[in-house]
C-alpha cells in the first residue's frame, strides 16, 4: 500500500516555491521536475553543471555533451547556462540553490543522513551528497518507507557511513511525510489509504504523531 | 606562441609510470578519450589518476583499470564500472573517494596558488578522519589540501594555438580546473581554429593555463544514458 513513485514525486513537488532553484537527486528526486505546478517558475540545477535543465530530449536529438549529474542525456531551457564543477559547488556551498532533494539508504531521528556506502560491499562513492546536504538550507529526502528486506529506514541512529549530519528535515516516503524536529521524526501526513498504525509500526526511530494526522491532497 | 603538437603521441611526450595524473570528464561526457587511448598504447603503470569517474567497463579510464595501469584512484563516484568495483574490493587498487565539490575546489585550489581551504563537506563523516576541524560562523568546516597533479589531460570543444579553450555543453565539468593544476596542461581538442578565430570573450580557459595542445583524430562520444522522449 502507499505511492508509487511518481506519487512520492508528486507530494515533494507541492514542496517547490516559485522562484527556486532547485538540486534533483538520481531516481525519484529526478521525477519531481515533471510535476512542477503550473503558473510557477523553478530552476533545476544538475551539478554536473547546467543550470536550466529541460526534458529529456527528443529521439535523435541527444547529444554527448549534454547530459545531468545521472548521466542521462538531457536538454537545455531557454536562459540556461553552462559552467564547471568549482562554480557549481559554489552554488551549493554558498547556499544559492533552495533545495535539495535526494535519496538516501538510512535517515536518523536527528537528522543525519547516509546513502553513499555499504562497507565491503556497495562502494560506488558520495559523489555531490556530502556537499549537498552539507550546506543546503533544505533538505527533502525521497525515499521507501523500509529497505528490500522490511527493514525501517527510519532510525534511532543510522548504521551505514553517514553522508552528513543533522541536515534532513524533511521525508517523503510511499507512506508518509514526516519532518525532523528536536531529535524525533514528527507525522505530518499519511498517503491515502495508509494508517496511522502502519507508520508507527514501520518507523524504529522516535516517532511523534500528532492527534490529526491529515492524508496527503495529490492533484 | 605556438602550443600545438602533432598528435597524441607529442602531447603526451614525458609521461611515465609512477605519475599523477589528472583526466576531466563527468562520466564520459567531456573525457579526453584519444589520450586515454594512447596511455594504453604507451603502457605506462602504478598511475595515480584524478578524475571524477572511472570511466565504464570498455571505455574512458576503465582501459586504463582493464590493464592495471592504476595504482590510486582519487574520485568522486565510481559506480558505472565493475572492473573498478572488483579491483578495489580485492584491494589491488588503492581508491580515495571525495566529496564532488571538495574535488573541484582541490584542483581549483592547486591551481590558484591555495594550499588548503575549509568546507563544510564531509562534516561528521569518514571524510573528515584525520582532518583539522574549524568552526566558521557557527558551523564545523574540515580542511582539505590542494590537489597536484604532473600532467593534467582536459577535453576542450575548440582551442587555438595560444592554448585558449572553448568547452561545450556540460562536457566543460572538471576540465577548467584540472587545466589550472597540472604542472604540465595537454588539451584535446575537437578542432583547433587559427589564432583570431576564438572570440577572447567567449574564452572558457586562458591560454597560460595550457602547455601542449592537439586536436584529436576520432571522437566517439559515447553516451552512458541515453534518455529520450518520444515525439507526439
Amino acid at each position: 500500500m502507499g505511492l508509487d513513485k511518481i506519487g512520492i514525486a508528486k507530494r515533494i513537488a507541492q514542496e517547490l516555491q516559485d522562484g527556486w532553484y532547485v538540486n534533483l537527486g538520481i531516481g525519484i528526486p529526478t521525477l519531481v521536475a515533471n510535476y512542477v505546478p503550473e503558473g510557477m517558475s523553478v530552476e533545476f540545477q544538475s551539478e554536473n553543471g547546467v543550470l536550466g535543465m529541460g526534458p529529456f530530449p527528443f529521439e535523435g536529438e541527444e547529444d554527448a555533451d549534454l547530459i545531468n549529474a545521472g548521466k542521462q542525456t538531457i536538454t537545455a531551457k531557454a536562459g540556461a547556462s553552462f559552467f564547471d564543477s568549482a562554480t557549481s559547488f559554489a552554488m551549493i556551498r554558498g547556499q544559492h540553490v533552495q533545495l535539495t532533494v535526494l535519496g538516501a539508504m538510512e535517515v536518523s531521528q536527528n537528522g543525519d543522513i547516509a546513502n553513499w556506502k555499504i562497507p565491503g560491499r556497495m562502494v560506488k562513492g558520495m559523489g555531490g551528497a556530502m556537499d549537498l546536504v552539507a550546506s543546503a538550507q533544505n533538505i527533502i529526502v525521497a525515499m521507501m518507507h523500509s529497505n528490500k528486506i522490511g527493514e525501517s529506514k527510519l532510525l534511532k541512529t543510522c548504521t551505514l557511513p553517514l553522508t552528513g549530519v543533522g541536515c534532513v528535515k524533511k521525508i517523503v516516503t510511499e507512506l508518509a511525510v514526516l519532518e525532523i524536529k528536536n531529535g524525533a521524526f514528527h507525522l505530518v501526513e499519511r498517503a491515502p489509504g495508509v494508517s496511522v498504525e502502519e507508520i508507527i509500526q514501520k518507523t524504529e526511530g522516535t516517532l511523534i504523531v500528532p492527534e490529526i494526522v491529515p492524508e496527503m491532497v495529490l492533484a | 606562441m605556438n602550443k600545438t603538437v602533432k598528435n597524441v603521441a607529442q602531447a603526451l611526450e614525458g609521461i611515465e609510470s609512477g605519475m599523477t595524473i589528472m583526466l576531466g570528464g563527468f562520466g564520459l561526457c567531456g573525457i579526453p578519450e584519444n589520450a586515454i587511448k594512447q596511455l594504453v598504447k604507451m603502457g605506462v603503470n602504478n598511475l595515480t589518476c584524478i578524475s571524477n569517474n572511472a570511466g565504464v567497463d570498455d571505455y574512458g579510464l576503465g582501459l586504463l583499470l582493464q590493464g592495471r595501469q592504476i595504482k590510486k584512484m582519487i574520485s568522486s563516484y565510481v559506480g558505472e564500472n565493475d572492473t573498478f568495483e572488483r579491483q578495489m574490493l580485492s584491494g589491488e587498487l588503492e581508491v580515495d573517494l571525495i566529496p564532488q565539490g571538495s574535488l573541484a575546489e582541490r584542483c581549483r585550489a592547486a591551481g590558484a596558488g591555495i594550499p588548503a581551504f575549509f568546507t563544510p563537506a564531509g562534516y561528521g563523516t569518514e571524510v573528515a578522519e584525520g582532518k583539522e576541524i574549524r568552526v566558521f560562523n557557527g558551523k564545523p568546516h574540515l580542511l582539505e589540501t590542494a590537489l597536484y597533479a604532473d600532467f593534467a589531460i582536459v577535453k576542450a570543444w575548440k582551442g587555438d594555438a595560444a592554448g585558449n579553450l572553448v568547452f561545450k555543453g556540460t562536457a566543460m565539468n572538471f576540465n577548467p580546473m584540472m587545466a589550472m593544476a597540472g604542472k604540465i596542461t595537454i588539451a584535446e581538442v575537437e578542432e583547433i581554429v587559427p589564432l583570431g578565430t576564438l572570440d577572447p570573450n567567449q574564452i572558457h580557459t586562458p591560454g597560460i593555463f595550457v602547455q601542449r595542445i592537439f586536436q584529436g583524430e576520432v571522437f566517439e562520444k559515447r553516451i552512458e544514458q541515453r534518455t529520450v522522449r518520444k515525439r507526439n
